[in-house]
């Protein structure tokens, strides 16, 4: 793999910088819809960078986040049976249900593994015959077709004891839902570059036009995502609202058609539960008909669940770019990481945990104000900490 | 209300797992949760003052000689990996741990837990490797145990060692001696252990040309020690890699730590590597590198020595300690943001896209 040092260029990365200070001339929101994207913000400081007028909001595009309790809940009940291998990406393990989560359940006993790839879990299935091997299919456009490709070469292979726990979302009806709230704040949206890598861009001009916002197509790296900040302003200060694609090495408008036929044999659209938002009508996929006996849903009576959100966990609008980490009363202070009320405080790509993992020191003076002296703002407060911090005077540096 | 006043001396936390009833793998990772069960678990169960320094290794007095002490237990898979294997690891292991107390290790206790139905002559491969990197380290196995359990118990071969090693006189390494403006040097490359473990583990075999760092650092710790007896702290970033190594040492100081990410090296495939998997490379696992914090004063010289040394060759200056934020750990990164560097909390998981 090359290019890595490339995307991350601090020149380049400061000429973009620098178009965007000299376009901006009035506040702008504009929303990242992947939670990758936003780790990318964070972590490279790309919020700090930015101009004061262009603020960064965070979307619901975490598929660990908005994986519906009720989902993890029967992923767990599926896994502590005693016949089940279940088997998942790395990240859901730490997700909490009501109560416990996957790593717990593997504790308990319950045979659940960690898999690299779908088909890791079908050659489980083959190897395992007296077992059930249940996959958790969770994620968004990019997940959906090699799982799907899973279930045919299963139905193919002659295999019985594979199944998969489906919870797969879709982005634009997201996109759609969140313009149609009245609390939107959203101007802009920096669309999942690896999402369209899959579906192509033709989703997405009829609701920018709709809706009169800019739609960027945007990579997952620093100078993608500036790049993707830099297109959608030149668009909003000039009052166009198209959609552009800044991902052109990776996306072609009409996206990966051996994907698309994949998805369109195994799965069909169907309204889903978004954790923290609620049922998006359309906004996910389900096994198809011809594919029902794949359905871990349908195989397993999963029956007896009782979810129980915490009352005060406030992920749901973060998740809609209505509140920022920080600004919830239980971050960092009861919602940690480590006791994590909320998906978006457990998982990787989650913007809670990304808020609390890299910039606990610039929250930390704000929330203490409100109880003491007058704290400075979270980028005052951050510059004075750091961004002035002796280390360039190293004599050995 | 009863008349008493509380005394509170002593007292540890009476739910000290309140999240977790039972051992997840997170317990053994080497980040906040193996942090969480040794000080609220073991430390208050076994007691002592020794323990209590909660360093790589004990520091203790025995006839006015200071010694260094220290164990660790390998349970790696694969048992053979690019560039080493669990023998090396359970000698190098150790070893490390000894040398950043700034001891030499002597000797070396050694504990094979096999388990039934693994070949005699892999056990030997290991044997030997583990022969051969003692004489490496110069340091004698002196003892030994062998235990054997059932099939399905164990993955093939556990080892565990323990060592004990002299400490020279005027070496007082403990993060405590921590000052703001202390210099943090590096020994090298970061994160080479941790993928070549990854890129031959079942499941996410991937092709990269690299190889486990496994070495012994007691040499370069003497070569760093003969220009400064001066040095604060050692430490060697193992589970949980730099990132926990950094934590543990400003948390313990109680000073500020900020790094210039940039500076930090990583080798091109391990920054691929982890960016296929979505990880960090600050927090992935080393076994033959240290990080130091030296006295401004002595920086150079001693990055000039390291560097002359070849498992220094790479050494660099990666940042320093400061007043500000004590007890966190702040990155300064390429773009010029900042962000701050946690301690993980268990093991790190590949992201799911």
């Amino acid at each position: 793999m090359k290019y890595i040092d490339e995307f991350q260029d601090p020149d380049l990365a400061r000429r973009l910088l620098d178009d965007i200070h000299s376009t901006v001339t009035r506040p702008w929101a504009l929303m990242e819809v992947c939670g990758g994207q936003t780790h990318t913000i964070i972590r490279h400081g790309i919020d700090q960078l930015l101009p004061d007028l262009v603020e960064l909001i965070h979307g619901p595009g975490c598929p660990v986040c908005v994986t519906p309790l009720e989902v993890i809940d029967k992923a767990l009940e599926i896994a502590s049976r005693p016949d089940v291998i279940f088997c998942s990406f790395g990240d859901m393990l730490r997700v909490p249900g009501t109560g416990r989560d996957l790593f717990q359940v593997r504790s308990e006993g319950g045979d659940v593994r960690v898999v690299y790839s779908p088909l890791d879990a079908l050659k489980i299935a083959q190897q395992n015959p007296r077992n059930e091997v249940v996959f958790f299919g969770i994620g968004f456009e990019t997940t959906a077709p090699p799982n799907a490709m899973t279930v045919y070469q299963a139905k193919k292979l002659g295999i019985r004891n594979f199944s998969l726990l489906v919870s797969h979302v879709r982005v634009p009806p997201a996109i759609e839902a969140i313009m149609q709230s009245p609390s939107c704040r959203v101007q802009a949206f920096l669309a999942a570059g690896h999402v369209c890598s899959v579906m192509g861009t033709g989703e997405y001009p009829e609701l920018a036009a709709r809706h009169r916002v800019p739609i960027v197509v945007t990579g997952f790296e620093p100078l993608d995502i500036l790049e993707g900040v830099r297109r959608a302003v030149h668009q909003l200060e000039r009052g166009e609202h198209t959609v552009d694609n800044a991902y052109a090495r990776a996306v072609r408008p009409e996206g990966n058609p051996a994907a698309l036929a994949m998805l369109g044999d195994v799965f069909e659209v169907t309204d889903r539960a978004w954790r923290g938002i609620g049922v998006i009508p359309d906004s996910g996929w389900r096994l198809s008909a011809r594919y029902r006996d794949f359905d871990a849903e349908h195989r397993f009576s999963v029956t007896g669940i009782n979810t129980r959100e915490p009352a005060e966990c406030r992920s749901g609008e973060v998740l809609q770019g209505l509140l920022k980490p920080h600004e919830c009363e239980a971050f960092g202070t009861t919602c940690t990481p480590r006791n994590p009320l909320g998906a978006t405080m457990v998982s990787s790509e989650g913007a809670c945990a990304a808020y609390y993992l890299y910039r606990r020191l610039e929250i930390t003076p704000t929330r203490t104000a409100r109880t003491a002296a007058p704290a400075p703002t979270a980028r005052t407060a951050e510059r004075t900490a750091t961004a002035d911090a002796p280390l360039e005077a190293s004599p050995v540096a | 209300m009863p008349d008493t006043t509380l005394d509170i001396t002593g007292w540890t936390c009476p739910a000290p797992l309140r999240d977790r009833p039972r051992v997840v793998m997170g317990h053994g990772g080497g980040g906040a949760l193996s942090a969480e069960l040794v000080e609220h678990l073991f430390a208050p169960a076994f007691g002592g003052p020794v323990l209590a320094q909660l360093g790589d290794s004990a520091t203790v007095t025995l006839g006015g000689v200071r010694l260094a002490f220290s164990t660790d237990s390998y349970v790696v898979r694969p048992l053979f990996f690019p560039g080493g294997s669990i023998g090396d690891l359970a000698v190098n292991g150790t070893v490390n741990d000894l040398a950043m107390s700034g001891a030499q290790a002597a000797y070396l206790s050694c504990g094979f837990i096999l388990e039934e139905g693994v070949e005699l002559s892999v056990v030997a491969r290991v044997a030997e490797a583990l022969g051969d990197a003692a004489r490496a380290a110069g340091v004698e196995v002196a003892t030994g145990d062998t235990k054997v359990v059932e099939a399905g118990h164990g993955d093939g071969i556990y080892i565990n060692t323990a060592g004990i090693g002299i400490i020279p006189q005027g070496v007082d390494l403990r993060p405590q001696r921590v000052v703001p403006g202390d210099v943090v040097i590096v020994s090298g490359e970061i994160g080479l252990h941790g993928v070549a473990i990854m890129s031959v583990r079942e499941g996410l075999e991937f092709g990269v040309d690299i190889e486990s760092d496994c070495a012994p650092l007691g040499d370069l710790v003497r070569a760093m020690l003969e220009v400064t007896p001066d040095l604060h702290v050692l430490r060697d970033p193992t589970r949980g890699g730099l990132a926990a190594s950094l934590n543990e040492i400003a948390a313990a100081s109680g000073a500020g730590v900020v790094i210039q990410e940039g500076r930090v090296p990583v080798p091109v495939p391990v920054r691929n590597a982890c960016a296929i998997l979505g990880l960090d490379p600050l927090y992935v696992a080393n076994e033959g590198k240290l990080v130091a914090f030296v006295p401004r004063e002595h920086a150079e010289a001693v990055l000039a020595a390291m560097r002359t040394h070849p498992l220094g060759r790479h050494a660099a200056v990666i940042g320093e300690a400061v007043d500000a934020h004590p007890g966190l750990v702040v990155a300064r990164t390429g773009l010029g943001g900042t962000r701050v560097v946690d301690l993980p909390i268990g093991e790190q998981l590949p992201r799911i896209c």
